[in-house]
């Protein structure tokens, strides 16, 4: 009897563990709603001053803000990984490291050079075991995207860029598009391209505005630039979270499912030795009867 | 139009008010700020402070703002408050923090990237998630 032992303890801890993903699925659905709400209340700053910078951008003509101007000079590329900082949640992080792994060698055979800023602690991992040149990280942000923790971050990127260091600066982030589906995606950051605020500013009105700048033009539009950018950088953070939260999902009820039919497939094994076990029990004793 | 206009004010957490008001005082850089419909356009920092907003047939309300930009058109206001502290020097040290941490987590680099072996990585995870997935298929 001692194999039908082994199968009862290898069912037990099958369903221990189908306890702790389910716990862990329930956890991920109620994190995933409050990541989702982030991700909505953070829309409307993101709309409007992408209104007010389009706005700016048409207004001003004797200062243009360097994050405008579009220039080859320098080989060198910044890269924004955004990444979660734990584990088990499906090919998430898997997917954007791959996209991103894709590009950078693409950069790198055309003889680029390339600088990287880590949110979270996968991208982070991952980066420094492919030996990138890690600029900056965020790392533990935990489920609120904390505005404060990554400017730091951001800023030494955006300093990259002022100071000439890199021509481009690109993101990648895990798009949500539903609870189902989130994809990988890479979106240029700077400079910033026109038609994305063109768009905007046309739609909203034609009117050319001549504002009033106080105390002077020039440090009042660069603070909105570089709020519009952070701006951009904290949507794609809040959205890598809820992609994490809603795959994280998805990935403990594919587990927990597993852990099911594991166990289902298990008991019939028991069952089945079980069977046996009496089976042979029963002819023993009719044998031995017959013998007799 | 004439006696209201919209006033939006936002954070990049959330939405903090939304509708059409009559008078607004928002603490400007320069000093208090008092904005009726028609304003002629404008731009500038506020400091931490109160904005008040009357709104047709209400009673002031009063809405704290830690610092942030303003936006003034004509007939349309956004506040663009902050939700972090900023000044320059603050933003400087943390910059330079994300870049310590950084180079701490670099240390020992070498100089080539070793793409053959993170490619290599990344296709065994992504080769076996796909294996996942078939059996999770064939089970069914």
């Amino acid at each position: 009897m001692s194999g039908s032992r082994e199968i009862r303890n290898k069912i037990r801890s099958v369903k221990n563990t189908q306890k702790i993903t389910r716990a862990m699925e329930m956890v991920a659905a109620s994190k995933m709603r409050k990541a989702q709400d982030r991700m909505k209340k953070a829309r409307p700053y993101g709309e409007k001053i992408r209104n007010v910078a389009a706005h700016m951008s048409k207004a001003n003509t004797e200062y243009r803000h360097p994050f405008l101007i579009e220039r080859d000079t320098v080989k060198r590329v910044g890269i924004i990984v955004v990444t979660s900082d734990k584990g088990l949640c499906g090919g998430l992080n898997t997917n954007v490291l791959r996209r991103a792994l894709a590009e950078m060698k693409q950069w790198q055979s055309e003889g680029e050079e390339l600088e990287v800023c880590c949110i979270g602690n996968k991208g982070l991992g991952f980066m420094s075991r492919l030996k990138a040149n890690v600029i900056s990280q965020v790392v533990s942000l935990g489920d609120t995207p904390d505005m404060e923790r990554l400017i730091g971050a951001v800023k030494v990127v955006l300093d990259g860029y002022t100071e000439d260091r890199f021509d481009r600066v690109y993101i990648f982030y895990n798009r949500f598009v539903n609870t189902m589906k989130q994809e990988p995606v890479m979106e240029k950051l700077l400079p910033l391209s026109d038609e994305k605020m063109q768009s905007e500013a046309e739609s909203s009105s034609k009117v050319t505005w001549d504002y009033i700048y106080e105390p002077e033009a020039k440090p009042v539009i660069d603070d909105i630039m570089v709020r519009y950018v952070e701006a951009l950088i904290y949507q794609a953070v809040t959205e890598n979270m809820a992609s994490e939260q809603s795959a994280r999902m998805v990935a403990m009820k594919a587990a927990s499912d597993n852990a099911g039919n594991v166990i289902d497939e298990l008991t019939l094994v028991y069952n089945k030795s079980r069977q046996a076990a009496i089976t042979k029990e029963l002819s023993e004793i009719v044998g031995g009867a017959a013998a007799v | 139009m004439g006696t209201i206009f919209h006033l939006d004010i936002v954070s990049a957490e959330e939405s903090i008010y939304s509708g059409p008001v009559e008078f607004l005082v928002a603490p400007a850089q320069m000093g208090e700020l008092g904005i009726y419909p028609r304003h002629t356009p404008l731009l500038t920092r506020i400091k931490s402070g109160m904005v008040r907003i009357k709104a047709q047939l209400k009673e002031e309300e009063l809405v704290y703002v830690s610092g942030g930009m303003l936006e003034v058109q004509p007939d349309v206001v956004t506040i663009l408050a902050d939700t972090a502290i900023r000044s320059h020097d603050l933003d400087e040290a943390k910059a330079i923090e994300a870049k310590r941490a950084a180079e701490e987590a670099m240390k020992d680099k070498a100089s080539q990237l070793d793409y053959a072996k993170a490619q290599a990585e990344l296709m065994e995870a992504v080769s076996q998630l796909a294996a996942i997935e078939k059996l999770r298929k064939r089970r069914h």
